[in-house]
């Protein structure tokens, strides 16, 4: 499977774009990408447990079309564990203190019910290149 | 699958919630109702968005549209014209104060904007542990596109115009160092990535580890081809398991697929890379002490000349650049050098990443454009102090930077105002210290650190540094004189002048600058032989206060040194002379009878 | 201590890791680092050991092993509990929190009780400074620690 030119490389990126859900808000795509900050810091705070209830509680409510990743640091360190939701076509947002229990509540609401849990939302100040 | 259609955000942050805002999303929420549109718009009040000066705000998602000082009676215009009609309502955008054009997207503010991505571009956005994942946003595009189109040539004038400069400390010009590691010839040459993030309170370099470790490996060719390098180490801690982990995945994996090892992207170029481990050593962090280690010696610095650019690793050209120098090059090579001269300041382009912490709000990792201010970075984005204390200063750059005072809080942040303030850019560690910390005891901190972590190697560093720590015990304990702080600064200026190494030159930074800026609180404990801020022991006096104490006897009991005397009912006296200050009896009073001064 | 015992297995498994290296120049810090996770620390025998298998001199294994913080002469208890005292939680009150542990334990940082359970260790930010104060058990950290709650962490670990 090695990658034998740039172009290949470039082919292989265009096909990974559409598969995972990322990019700005406002393209429209079929997955909802739920993304645990799993740094040093992160994990020190909880983020596995919050990760495997999520991924649980998912399984529970039988959701499909949803893709959990264990990310680097969002840099929100005063309140890991963090949690990104980014629905397709919608503002990505940011929550923190995530403990295993809100995180069922993220699920539950946000995932399932397209409804924000409001107390645990943080701002999510910065610009990507 | 989302049953709202809309979200209307109401910032319910202490500041907008003091103008009103809770009453703000009632009537947004009872309009919503009365109009029949519950199922389908929710009025949500979230946490504070940071722009307490506009407040209270109200962010519309998608639409994006942010409104600012948004009255309780606005809620009816927002639901009739922007809910029912999808108007926004003019009059309540955000408009800039410089050009006064309004803007209604979050991700056009300003305020914003003071946070640009540039190193940390992938983290918390990827899956570190996925290649597929760094490959979809553009990963190691950039190592192809100057394989198949660029010379090394071309390569290092493009690197030197971007105007990069080494982000572990020095601030040498990155297109410079590739330069130098060119030029010379050999039949082997090594790239290095220092990774021996030894700065305590400084870890932006784990974190791009951790979160984007292709980022760092591609790099790493990059400069391989540019130089004429086919191998590089990455000297990391030990003490960072989880990056090690990741990175040795990521290794693993673009191994597998071709992106290093043998005729990369089928053209002539080999790389690959290896991982050596540090063990615990804060001066390895210099480059020629590293350099020793990963030749499993001590890790002692030697002098430059010879640079490593010449004489490196077994005695071969090398270059070494930190992790977040490499974090940067990829974005450089498909963005173009002019685009990221365009950010910064004159001398330090592009951005810098500062892990806030101490005394301050929001600690985490905070990624801004050079020439940024610090009042900025500490107030605006860091959230100012906690629990409502005063700033008293901030510390940047590690055991090697200084001590920053509320004077100089405007300073533009780039290399050479650091510098000229007495501090240094350094790894990016940033603590900010209240009312409450003593500079003294801090200074005394960091000499410990240096004494500590000193290698041995050469005098005025070994033996200098601990004189200084000696004299900043002497004083903290009550006992300095004036003749210690003349000490200190002729000492300080000597260490400067005569280490070995860029460690050693700059240890005497924490004790100088303080002396600088906090001279007040050095007479202070000298003279007047007193703590201000209350926080080294020996000059503390623990005093019952007579309006207040009851005789409850909790103080006396618990004293360890029975000098507390008193009876059931009757005001309790301390005795200074035999008092232990351990603050015992502070903590056991429950009627705020016992002050500290 | 059996777990602390010098035993032959422990000594081919070291072997076996050596003989597997191409090169043997240079990886004397690798080599170490292994002996270390195999041995838990470093006494005078496995040093020795080291410099015959590399064919360096015992002075210069004894040099590396001494000059990095990480390698230890000494054995350590059955528990590690490492102190951060990284600037970020210095100014949050690391140094109590030390002393309280110090107090509790009557050990010194760098010291094992007499019944070889616990390691007191002093260690330079393990980069959670979030979370400053932060100690770390084995491994697992504990954040924003206040002197009160020492005595109960190590109680979680005095019968394990």
């Amino acid at each position: 499977m090695g990658i034998k030119s740039l172009d290949e490389l470039k082919a292989l990126r265009d096909k990974l774009k559409t598969d995972i859900n990322v990019r700005a808000s406002g393209e429209i795509k079929s997955n909802t990408r739920v993304i645990v900050g799993m740094a040093t810091c992160g994990i020190a705070a909880g983020a596995r447990p919050v990760f495997s209830a999520m991924v649980d509680e998912a399984r529970l409510l039988d959701l499909a079309r949803v893709t959990f990743v264990q990310s680097g640091c969002m840099g929100a360190c005063h309140s890991e564990p963090t949690v990104e939701v980014r629905v397709p076509g919608e503002e990505p947002i940011l929550y923190g203190n995530v403990t295993p229990e809100t995180a069922r509540d993220i699920i539950r609401k946000h995932i399932r019910s397209g409804e924000l849990v409001q107390n645990l939302i943080i701002g999510r100040p910065f610009e990507t290149v | 699958m989302s049953a709202y259609r809309m979200h209307l955000l109401v910032c319910g942050g202490t500041g907008c919630r003091a103008s009103e805002s809770k009453l703000l999303a009632e009537n947004l929420q009872a309009l919503v109702m009365t109009a029949g549109m519950g199922r389908e718009v929710q009025v949500v009040i979230t946490g504070c968005f940071g722009f307490c000066e506009k407040g209270p705000i109200v962010k519309v998602l998608p639409d994006n549209v942010f409104y600012v000082e948004v009255k309780p009676s606005d809620a009816e215009e927002i639901v009739s014209e922007h809910v029912l009609k999808g108007r926004p309502v003019d009059r309540l955008l955000y408009v800039e104060p410089e050009q006064k054009g309004k803007v209604s997207s979050h991700g056009e503010m300003p305020f914003y904007k003071k946070q640009l991505r540039i190193a940390l571009r992938n983290c918390g956005f990827i899956n570190p542990e996925d290649i597929e994942e760094y490959i979809s946003v553009d990963g190691y595009q950039a190592l192809g596109k100057v394989l198949t189109e660029m010379t090394p040539e071309a390569l290092v004038t493009l690197m030197k115009k971007s105007g990069l400069r080494g982000r572990g400390g020095g601030g040498f010009p990155t297109g410079l160092k590739w330069e130098a590691a060119a030029r010379n010839r050999a039949d082997v040459k090594y790239i290095i990535c220092n990774a021996d993030e030894g700065d305590p309170g400084a870890f932006m370099d784990r974190s791009i580890l951790e979160g984007d470790p292709h980022s760092v490996l591609e790099s790493m060719a990059i400069a391989g081809y540019a130089t004429g390098a086919r191998f590089g180490y990455i000297y990391i801690r030990a003490e960072y398991p989880l990056a090690v982990h990741r990175l040795e995945i990521a290794i693993a994996q673009a191994q597998q697929m071709g992106l290093l090892g043998e005729r990369i992207f089928g053209t002539g170029f080999s790389f690959d890379i290896a991982i050596k481990f540090g063990a615990g050593a804060f001066v390895c962090g210099e480059e020629t002490a590293l350099i020793h280690s990963i030749e499993g010696e001590r890790g002692e610095p030697t002098n430059k000349p010879p640079f490593p650019a010449e004489s490196g690793l077994w005695g071969k050209p090398t270059c070494v650049n930190n992790v977040e120098t490499f974090a940067n090059v990829p974005p450089i090579i498909l963005k173009g050098a002019e685009w990221f001269a365009s950010i910064g300041s004159e001398k330090s382009k592009g951005t810098k990443v500062f892990a806030l912490a101490g005394k301050i709000n929001n600690v985490g990792l905070v990624e801004v454009p050079m020439g940024i201010r610090l009042r900025e970075i500490i107030f605006d984005i860091g959230g100012g102090i906690r629990d409502g204390k005063k700033f008293k200063s901030v510390q940047t750059g590690g055991p090697s930077g200084g001590c920053i005072p509320a004077s100089a809080l405007d300073t533009p942040m780039d290399y050479e105002n650091l510098t000229c303030i007495g501090s240094m850019m350094g790894s990016g560690g940033m603590i900010v210290l209240d009312e409450d910390d003593c500079m003294v005891n801090v200074a005394k901190f960091y000499l410990e650190f240096t004494c500590d972590e000193s290698c041995g190697k050469c005098t005025p560093c070994r033996v200098g540094n601990k004189r200084l720590h000696e004299a900043l015990t002497r004083i903290t304990e009550g006992k300095g004189t004036m003749a210690d702080l003349d000490n200190l600064k002729e000492l300080g200026a000597i260490i400067k002048d005569t280490a070995l190494c860029g460690l050693g030159q700059t240890s005497p930074n924490p004790v100088l600058s303080t002396m600088k800026y906090f001279w007040d609180e050095y007479l202070a404990h000298v003279v007047d032989k007193k703590c201000p801020a209350g926080v080294c022991t020996a000059l503390l006096s623990y005093y019952i206060l007579p309006g207040k104490c009851i005789g409850c006897t909790a103080c006396k009991r618990v004293c360890p040194a029975s000098c507390i005397s008193g009876e059931v009912k009757k005001v309790h006296e301390i005795d200074q002379a035999r008092c232990i200050k351990c603050g015992a009896c502070l903590k056991a009073c429950k009627f705020g009878a016992i002050s500290k001064k | 201590m059996c777990k602390n015992a010098l035993t032959e297995e422990k000594f081919r498994e070291l072997d076996s890791y050596v003989d597997t290296l191409p090169e043997k120049h240079g990886m004397l810090i690798s080599v170490l680092h292994r002996a270390q996770g195999i041995f838990g620390y470093l006494p005078k025998e496995v040093q020795l050991h080291v410099a015959r298998s590399l064919n360096l001199t015992a002075a210069k294994v004894y040099g590396v092993v001494s000059f990095y913080s990480y390698f230890t002469e000494e054995p350590r208890g059955d528990h590690i509990i490492n102190v951060c005292t990284g600037t970020a939680c210095f100014v949050r009150g690391a140094e109590g929190i030390l002393k309280e542990l110090e107090n509790h334990l009557g050990i010194k940082s760098g010291q094992t009780t007499p019944d070889g359970r616990f390691t007191i260790d002093a260690l330079r930010c393990v980069g959670a400074c979030g979370l400053a104060p932060v100690i770390m058990v084995d491994g697992k950290v504990y954040g924003r620690v206040k002197t009160g709650e020492v005595t109960g962490i190590v109680k979680e670990y005095a019968e394990v």
